[in-house]
């Protein structure tokens, strides 16, 4: 193998027969791989279909029970993280792993100190930075605290990290999650430039989008299995979707145009601090119509959680007033997020884990949270009635299609569209005037999420009122009548959905407006 | 107040800060590690323990404070087996050491000496005695430093300088070594260690056991260098004194230093001024002067002052993510 390994057309990164279970769950099932040298590969699939997991496993993070891994023709055993980057391979985590109160400088050192005294590693690091900034177009200030740093520049730090430790191979695991538009576009610029300087690229998403704008090849996994590997020019968003969830998905929302009725919500002025006194909505106003959904882009804490949260009743305002239906809502006390579902305004919120559902309830535990105060779950005294909550779920799960239908399983077991589902079939049902959902497909796979987009539609043409905020611009754009940008705690702009596009969106996410520019 | 009196509460509060700002210190190796460690107390009274009844039996200090050393490493390392290896409840692990080490001291020692859980008393070369510094003869005349020098700074026992010099060598550890960025490093975020190819679980088990050696020293002091001998629960709630200061110091050994002499000090006045009558109020009880270190510990965890912030990682044990 070893004259192999000086051959210029060796693949990259080859995998040959990868299976790993975790249990029962055979979470990769006999993978083949192979990333050309100088390209960027796309590795798509849904959640759960494994793909983090064959990334663990070529950076040392797991071990694979079978199978070899060839790095440059080469075969290479790596057993643990300390090996990947001893055979170049680098990767920007998903959620990055820096230090936040370390300097860039002692990130990108951290492990790879020259000996056991920092001065000198250090002088050799800020050397190296100045050299890889010029000649990546990476620059960032060696002396930042990370924390201080936006996340696009973290991301950064996280390349520069790789790049400091000789990385050939670059793993990137969804990128953009976090990204604005613009920097996402200019982190593909760095990606094509990396490329070109002969790096090897693998890029791990589930945004066809950009599978199409930047990849060379790209892979497709389902439940744990390759199924494809294709060149990116010669596939299209709707194949790489069929092969994703191995049936036709429909990638566009099936929408009338929206008969907008009454203002049925308010907002006036809202203003919110948090606890540490800093303010985080700095007066928003909008109004929200039956019949409409009203979107709310922006980059992942520029207010909107703290807007859903105020509007739910889980938060308390310090300034503004919400009116709903002509009746000033209370803004002040922290304890009426009940009062708020009792006049009608369900609330999806963004995180279900932790908000939406105990995860350790079994299903019908979850089904009436939050509700289990109506007459309807009431049992003789103060008890509840088991059979007519467990009835329900069962209801509840037949009409949102919830797999497995089953009662009794426990919550954490049910798959990522599966929980949402359940949350939605708990508000919905209870046919609320407003809806605020909060990024309602987040983690959620390609099937779900046209199902869940699917009955927010058929929310709205009851006449209903949906707020939907979300920090994917696809969503936004698929499912809004209209739509409002917020940044740094204000509303940048609003737009009617068909009347813009993504670049002017993006570009409100950064708090520029166009439309004022230009005049 | 005169010049005298002075000089006494000065050296009292030195000798008294000591085996705070040892606990302290190594306290502040375990936490900046991302391992909490409610035990300081339990490892100081074994350390005690072993360094009063080595010293006993084999008449060398200097035994005694390895023994101590010993004891203390061996609790660290129970704690770390429970807290890094198996991912236990850390504060729960914290607290059996010190019940473990409460208990062990008092039968053991009841077994071996049969004086109601007290080791013999230590005479001469079975304690550490207090050391001249070089010079301090030939300086004493020099004015303000002679004082300084000779009159105040020289005439401790040998593990009172131990814990002065701990303080700049583990600043210099920490912010200079390359050890001491990976155990900063861990502390915050263990994911960002272990991505980096650093092993987490043997990065931790280092700062437990230099944990686990300083908290030796400090209970050896107690037994072979303040005290002459153990004495049932000695420590008396210092490994928690030693706690609030670390906290006190938000995690960094500079003012880990001020904040134990601080206590030190508190602790030397409650010894002074008992029975003090102040004018028009009456005589001040003797329990609350000794109270005050206690009260300026409730004080400080309650947060009165300041916001500080622990290590982000602490408390939790590390679990590799997907």
């Amino acid at each position: 193998m070893a004259s192999a390994a000086q051959a210029p057309d060796a693949p990259a990164i080859e995998l040959r027969g990868i299976s790993k279970s975790f249990g029962p769950v055979k979470a990769n099932e006999d993978i083949d791989l192979r990333v050309e040298p100088g390209t960027i590969h796309g590795i798509v699939g849904e959640n759960g279909a494994g793909k983090s997991t064959l990334m663990s496993i070529l950076y040392g993070f797991y071990q694979a029970d079978a199978g070899e891994i060839l790095i440059g023709g080469k075969l290479t055993p790596i057993p643990d993280s300390d090996a990947a980057i001893r055979a170049g391979i680098g990767m920007v985590h998903q959620h990055f792993m820096l230090v936040e109160n370390f300097t860039v400088l002692e990130n990108v050192v951290l492990g790879a100190e020259d000996g056991a005294l920092l001065r000198p590693s250090l002088a050799k690091a800020r050397a190296e930075l100045t050299r890889l900034a010029r000649d990546y177009e990476l620059q960032v200030d060696a002396d930042a605290v990370v924390g201080d740093l936006s996340v696009g520049f973290q991301q950064r730090v996280e390349i520069l990290k790789a790049l400091y430790r000789h990385a050939d191979i670059l793993i990137l695991d969804e990128p953009t999650g976090v990204l604005t538009p613009a920097e996402a576009d200019h982190l593909f610029r760095i990606l094509r430039f990396l490329r070109d300087q002969g790096k090897t690229i693998i890029l791990i998403t589930h945004k066809l989008r950009e599978i199409m704008a930047i990849t060379d090849r790209v892979s497709v996994m389902r439940r744990g299995r390759m199924v494809a590997t294709l060149d990116t020019a010669r596939t299209s968003p709707p194949e790489l979707a069929e092969l994703m969830v191995g049936r036709r998905v429909l990638l566009r929302v099936d929408k009338g145009p929206a008969k907008p009725g009454d203002v049925l919500m308010q907002v006036r002025d809202l203003k919110v601090n948090d606890w540490q006194g800093v303010e985080r909505l700095r007066g928003v106003s909008f109004d929200l119509r039956g019949g409409e959904i009203l979107g709310i882009a922006g980059v992942a804490g520029n207010g909107q959680s703290e807007l859903l949260e105020v509007l739910a009743g889980i938060r308390p305002a310090s300034g503004g007033s919400v009116r709903f239906r002509g009746e000033a809502l209370a803004l002040d006390s922290v304890a009426n997020a009940e009062a708020r579902r009792a006049l009608g305004i369900a609330h999806v919120p963004e995180d279900r884990h932790r908000r939406g559902l105990v995860m350790p309830f079994s299903e019908w535990e979850n089904s009436c949270l939050g509700y289990h105060g109506e007459p309807r779950y009431a049992g003789p005294a103060w008890t509840m009635d088991r059979r007519a909550i467990r009835e329900l779920a069962q209801a509840g799960i037949e009409k949102f299609d919830i797999r497995p239908p089953s009662v009794d399983l426990t919550t954490s077991n049910f798959s990522g569209g599966n929980q949402q589902k359940i949350v939605l079939a708990r508000e919905i049902e209870r046919d609320p005037d407003v809806l605020l959902v909060g990024q309602p497909t987040r983690g959620v796979d390609i099937g779900a999420i046209e199902f869940i987009h699917r009955e927010i539609v058929a929310l709205r043409d009851r006449g209903k009122a949906i707020l939907l905020v979300s920090v994917e611009l696809d969503e936004i754009q698929a499912l809004a009548d209209r739509i409002v940008v917020m940044f740094d705690g204000r509303i940048s702009g609003a737009r009617a959905a068909g009347e813009t596009d993504e670049r002017e969106l993006g570009l409100l996410m950064a708090g520029i407006d166009p439309a004022e520019r230009a005049a | 107040m005169d010049l005298a009196t002075a000089l006494a509460i000065a050296e009292s509060s030195m000798r008294l800060a000591a085996p705070l700002l040892l606990a302290c210190l190594a306290g502040l190796y375990s936490e900046r590690a991302g391992i909490f460690d409610i035990g300081l107390e339990g490892k100081m009274l074994g350390a005690a323990f072993g360094a009063g009844a080595v010293a006993a039996v084999t008449g060398s200090a200097w035994i005694g404070l390895a023994a101590g050393m010993a004891v203390s490493t061996v609790l660290a390392l129970i704690h770390g087996l429970a807290s890094i290896t198996f991912r236990g409840n850390q504060i729960i692990s914290g607290v059996a050491i010190n019940f473990l080490a409460s208990g062990l001291t008092a039968l053991i020692g009841q077994n071996w000496f049969g004086m109601g859980g007290q080791t013999p008393q230590l005479f001469g070369d079975q304690r550490f005695l207090a050391v001249e510094l070089p010079l301090a003869g030939a300086l004493r005349d020099v004015p303000v430093i002679g004082f300084l020098y000779s009159d105040f700074l020289s005439g401790f026992t040998v593990l009172v300088y131990v814990a002065l010099l701990a303080v700049p060598l583990t600043w210099w550890v920490l912010f200079r070594t390359r050890f001491g960025l990976r155990l900063r490093a861990v502390g915050e975020n263990p994911g960002a260690v272990d991505t980096a190819g650093i092993s987490v679980v043997r990065l931790r088990y280092q700062a437990v056991i230099i944990t686990g050696l300083l908290c030796g020293i400090a209970g050896a002091y107690l037994a072979t260098g303040m005290a002459a001998g153990f004495i049932r629960d000695m420590t008396a709630g210092k490994g928690f004194i030693a706690l609030a200061a670390l906290i006190f110091a938000k995690w960094r050994p500079w003012p880990a230093l001020w904040a134990c002499l601080l206590f030190g000090f508190l602790e030397a006045i409650g010894i002074r001024y008992q029975g003090v009558t102040i004018p028009n109020v009456g005589t001040v009880p003797v329990q609350l002067m000794q109270a005050l270190p206690y009260i300026l510990t409730v004080v400080i965890l309650a947060g009165f002052v300041g916001r500080a912030i622990p290590p982000r990682a602490g408390g939790k044990p590390y679990v590799k993510e997907r």
